[in-house]
C-alpha cells in the first residue's frame, strides 16, 4: 500500500552530501514530495527530512540505500512513531477588492495563518502546519487565485512523553 | 602461483619513511608515503599535468612502489581490478585530471558493479581554478558520484593521511567497492606536518560483519526443515574468502550448489553437488533446481535479473534465505523469509557450528539424475570449429588451473560454461556492467599478481579491439599473458539476439575489416598464431600455451554459433531454449 512517509536522515555536515543524497534518489528512481536540509544542535551534523510515498518494499529500499551512503549517520522513518510535523508556506494570493481581502483574511484567521505582506492587488500569507492543514488551507485559498507559492517542505521530530523519546523505526542494521 | 585467496598484505614497514613523522612535508610526499603504508607495492598510473608532483615523488620512491603504465586509463583501472580479484587486496590507480578521469570512468563503474575494492586517485586542477573550466578540468566527484562507494576531495595537505586511510578502509570493508580520491594540484605542493593515524574510525560507517546469532539459528532451522534446499552462491563468497566454509557446509548437509557468474570457483566446479551457473545462459540443472527447490539459500548473491529470469515465476515453491553483507541487497527484488546481514565468511562459519547434518535424500537422487542430462552440452563436430570445443581443450591442457579472464558476450558465456573452476580468485569477468575490453587488461593485472600463473584472456574479435593497445603493456613488461580470440566476424551476442528476436537483421553486428590478429600481435612484438580449422585447435593451443611470452591465438570459429541454453529476457527459468540436435 502506498503511504506517505517522513524519513529523517542525520548526515555529516560536509560539502557534497546533499548532492550525494539527491543523486541517489534520482538515480534509483525514488519519488519524493519534498526534501529539506539544515543544521542540527551539533554543527557537524545536518538533518535531512525527506517526504516520500511508496509501499513497504520501496520505503525499505530507500532507507537501506540511504544508510549505505558513507556520510549517512542515521535514518529514521518518523511515520512509525508519534511525531510532530511542520511545514512553512508563503502564498501570494490575488485580492484586488476590499471584499476579497476580507474573505481571504477570514480564511487566514480560521487556519491561524498570518498575513505578512499586502499590496493593492495581493496578500502574502504565511502558514505553518502539518501537510493536512497546509493542503486544506491551499484548497480554501485557491479559488481566490494563487499568484505564487513557496513551500519549505516538511520537517519533523519525535514526540516525547515523561522525558522519554518516542523512537521511530531506526533502520541502521547492527 | 600465489596461493589464491590467502594472500596477506605484505608487511612493508621497512619501506616506511619514519623520518617524515612530525616533520613538514609536501602533499605529494605525504600522499605517496601513505599509499606505501597501506601496503601498496604496485599501482597502475598514467601521468598528466596536474599530477606531476606526485609522479615525481613516485620516481623518488620507485624502489618501494612500482608504477605500471597502461596505454589507456580505462585499461589501467581494469588491470587494478584484475589484480585486486586475484590478490584479495585493494587495487590502486592514479590518473590525471579531465580526460584521465573520464577515461577511467568505465573501469570504475565496472569494478563498483562487481564490488571490487579499488582506490582511484584522480588529479585535479588547483583549488583556485576549480569551477573555472580550466584546462583538463572535470568535476571528478560529480562525474563518478553514482558509480563509486565513496569519494573525497582533499582540500588541505594535513587531511591527506586521514583520507587515504579512510579510503582504503572503506574500499576493503563491508561490501567492497571503489573509493575515488580527488587531489587538487596545489595540495601536492603545499606543506603540512605528517602524522600517521594508527586507526581508522568513521562514525557513520560501521559495516555489519557479524551475522546475528538468532538469524543464523533461524537459517539453520530452516535448512533442517527443508526437503529440497538449494544453495545459491554469489561473488560475496569469493570476496569474503569463504569457500572453505561453504565446502564444509555442503559436506555436512549435502545441499546442491549453484554459483553465479561472479562466483565461479567459490565452490569446486568438479564437485558432484555443483549445479553449474544459473540464469539466462546457465545450466538447465541449475535453473530447474530453482524452480523445484523448497528453500533457496542465497549467500553473497543479489538476485540479478540475469539470474532470476521473470521474477514472479522465480523459485515458486521456495522460501528464501539471504545472507549478505549489504542490507540493501536483501529484499531489493525478492521477498526474503530468512535474512542474515553479515560477512559470508563469518556467517557460514557460525552456521556450520549450529546446522544439523543432513543425509542425501530423494532431492539428491533427483539432482544426480538430472546432472546426467541437464548439464551444458554441444554437438561435437570436426567439420566446423566449435568454440565450446576450444574452451574444453583449454580446460584440459591447463588442468583447470589457469587464471581465466574474459571479455563480454558469447565468449564469456562459453568460458563460464565449459571451464571448470575448482578454486576461487581464478576467474575474472565483468558480470554487472558487462564491459567489453575488460578481459585483456584484467589479465595484465592478474599476471602481475601471480607472475608464475598461466593467465588466459578469452576474447572475441569485437571485444579484443576495445583495449588491444595493451599489447604494448604486456610486451614492455614481459607478461606472458595468453589471449584466445574466438573469432566469428560478428559481435556474437548481439547477432544471436538479432537472430532470435529481430528477424536476423544483423544491424551493426557484422565486424568488417578485421585485421589479421596474429600479425597485429607480431607487429607489437608478441607471438601470433591462427587456427583456421577444427584440426588446428590443439596444435595452436599447444604451441601458444607453451610459449614463454605473450601470445594472441586467433581461432576462426563457426560464425553463427549460439549460446545455449538460453532463457529469453523476461521469461521464467524453466522456459529455456536449447540447442537443436538435428
Amino acid at each position: 500500500m502506498n503511504r506517505r512517509h517522513i524519513i529523517s536522515v542525520l548526515v555529516e555536515n560536509h560539502f557534497g552530501v546533499l548532492a550525494r543524497i539527491s543523486s541517489l534518489i534520482a538515480g534509483r528512481g525514488f519519488n519524493i514530495d519534498s526534501l529539506t536540509v539544515g543544521e542540527t544542535e551539533d554543527p557537524t551534523v545536518s538533518r535531512m527530512t525527506i517526504v516520500t510515498r511508496g509501499d513497504e518494499q520501496i520505503i525499505e529500499q530507500i532507507t537501506k540505500q540511504l544508510n549505505r551512503l558513507i556520510d549517512v549517520i542515521k535514518v529514521t522513518d518518523m511515520t512509525e512513531c508519534a511525531h510532530v510535523e511542520r511545514e512553512l508556506v508563503l502564498i501570494k494570493v490575488a485580492a484586488p477588492t476590499a471584499q476579497t481581502r476580507t474573505e481571504v483574511v477570514q480564511v487566514v484567521d480560521v487556519f491561524r495563518a498570518r498575513v505578512v505582506d499586502m499590496s493593492t492587488a495581493t496578500l502574502t500569507i504565511e502558514i505553518t502546519g502539518d501537510s493536512e492543514k497546509v493542503d486544506a488551507f491551499i484548497e480554501m485559498i485557491e479559488p481566490f487565485g494563487i499568484k505564487e507559492m513557496a513551500r519549505t517542505g516538511s520537517v519533523a521530530m519525535g514526540r516525547e512523553r515523561n522525558g522519554r523519546a518516542s523512537r521511530g523505526a531506526e533502520t541502521r542494521v547492527a | 602461483m600465489a596461493d589464491s585467496g590467502t594472500v596477506k598484505t605484505a608487511d612493508n614497514r621497512a619501506f616506511w619513511r619514519r623520518d617524515m613523522e612530525g616533520k613538514e612535508c609536501t602533499g605529494a610526499e605525504i600522499l605517496v608515503e601513505c599509499i606505501i603504508r597501506e601496503g601498496v607495492d604496485l599501482m597502475f598510473g598514467y601521468p598528466g599535468g596536474v599530477v606531476l608532483k606526485v609522479f615525481d615523488e613516485l620516481y623518488a620512491r620507485r624502489d618501494q612502489i612500482r608504477v605500471v603504465l597502461p596505454r589507456h586509463e580505462q585499461a589501467g583501472v581494469h588491470a587494478a581490478d584484475g589484480w585486486a580479484k586475484v590478490t584479495g587486496k585493494v587495487g590502486t590507480v592514479f590518473v590525471t585530471s579531465g580526460p584521465g578521469v573520464t577515461n577511467a570512468v568505465t573501469g570504475i563503474a565496472t569494478a563498483q558493479m562487481d564490488s571490487v575494492p579499488l582506490v582511484v586517485f584522480t588529479g585535479q586542477v588547483s583549488r583556485d581554478l576549480i569551477g573555472s573550466d580550466a584546462f583538463q578540468e572535470t568535476d571528478a566527484i560529480g562525474v563518478t558520484r553514482p558509480i563509486v562507494k565513496h569519494s573525497y576531495m582533499i582540500e588541505r595537505p594535513q587531511d591527506i593521511a586521514r583520507i587515504v586511510r579512510q579510503a582504503y578502509y572503506i574500499a576493503s570493508t563491508g561490501r567492497p567497492g571503489v573509493v575515488l580520491v580527488d587531489v587538487p594540484k596545489n595540495v601536492t605542493f603545499e606543506k603540512a606536518v605528517f602524522e600517521w593515524p594508527e586507526t581508522v574510525s568513521i562514525r557513520s560507517y560501521k559495516p555489519t560483519t557479524e551475522g546475528h546469532p538468532k538469524s543464523i539459528q533461524r537459517l539453520a532451522d530452516a535448512i533442517a526443515e527443508s526437503k529440497r534446499p538449494y544453495l545459491y552462491v554469489g561473488g560475496g563468497v569469493v570476496m569474503a574468502n569463504a569457500s572453505d566454509h561453504l565446502l564444509e557446509l555442503v559436506n555436512k548437509t549435502n545441499i546442491p550448489v549453484t554459483t553465479t557468474l561472479m562466483a565461479l570457483g567459490a565452490f569446486p566446479g568438479t564437485h558432484p553437488l555443483f549445479a553449474g551457473m544459473p540464469g539466462m545462459h546457465g545450466s538447465k540443472l541449475a535453473n530447474i533446481c530453482f524452480q523445484e527447490c523448497d528453500l533457496v539459500i542465497a549467500v553473497g548473491a543479489r538476485f540479478d535479473d540475469r539470474v532470476t529470469g521473470k521474477l514472479s515465476a522465480f523459485a515458486p515453491k521456495a522460501k528464501i534465505a539471504h545472507v549478505d553483507i549489504d542490507p540493501s541487497s536483501i529484499k531489493k527484488t525478492v521477498k526474503v523469509d530468512y535474512p542474515v546481514v553479515g560477512d559470508a565468511h563469518w556467517v557460514l562459519r557460525e552456521l556450520n557450528k549450529v546446522v544439523k547434518p543432513r543425509q542425501p535424500n530423494e532431492w539428491n537422487r533427483m539432482f544426480a539424475e538430472m546432472k546426467e542430462t541437464h548439464w551444458f552440452r554441444y554437438r561435437p563436430s570436426t567439420e566446423v570449429m566449435r568454440p565450446q570445443y576450444v574452451i574444453e581443450k583449454i580446460y584440459e591442457m591447463t588442468k583447470g588451473d589457469a587464471i581465466i579472464s574474459t571479455e563480454v558476450g558469447q565468449i564469456q558465456m562459453w568460458a563460464a560454461q565449459f571451464y571448470k573452476f575448482d578454486k576461487p580468485r581464478r576467474w575474472l569477468t565483468s558480470g554487472g556492467l558487462g564491459t567489453m575490453g575488460y578481459g585483456f587488461p584484467a589479465a595484465i593485472g592478474a599476471q602481475f599478481a601471480a607472475p608464475d600463473a598461466m593467465v588466459i584472456d578469452i576474447a572475441g574479435d569485437g571485444s579484443i579491439q576495445m583495449n588491444i593497445q595493451e599489447l604494448t603493456t604486456v610486451v614492455e613488461n614481459r607478461l606472458p599473458v595468453k589471449v584466445v580470440i574466438l573469432n566469428n566476424g560478428y559481435l556474437g551476442m548481439v547477432r544471436q539476439w538479432q537472430e532470435f528476436f529481430y528477424d536476423r537483421h544483423y544491424s551493426s553486428s557484422v565486424i568488417g575489416g578485421l585485421p589479421d590478429f596474429a600479425k597485429v600481435a607480431d607487429a607489437f612484438g608478441a607471438k601470433g598464431l591462427t587456427a583456421r580449422t577444427h584440426d588446428d585447435v590443439v596444435p595452436v593451443l599447444e604451441e601458444g600455451l607453451a610459449h614463454p611470452g605473450p601470445v594472441f591465438m586467433d581461432f576462426h570459429i563457426n560464425p553463427e554459433e549460439n549460446v545455449f541454453p538460453m532463457v529469453p529476457a523476461g521469461k521464467a527459468l524453466d522456459e529455456m531454449q536449447e540447442e537443436e540436435w538435428a
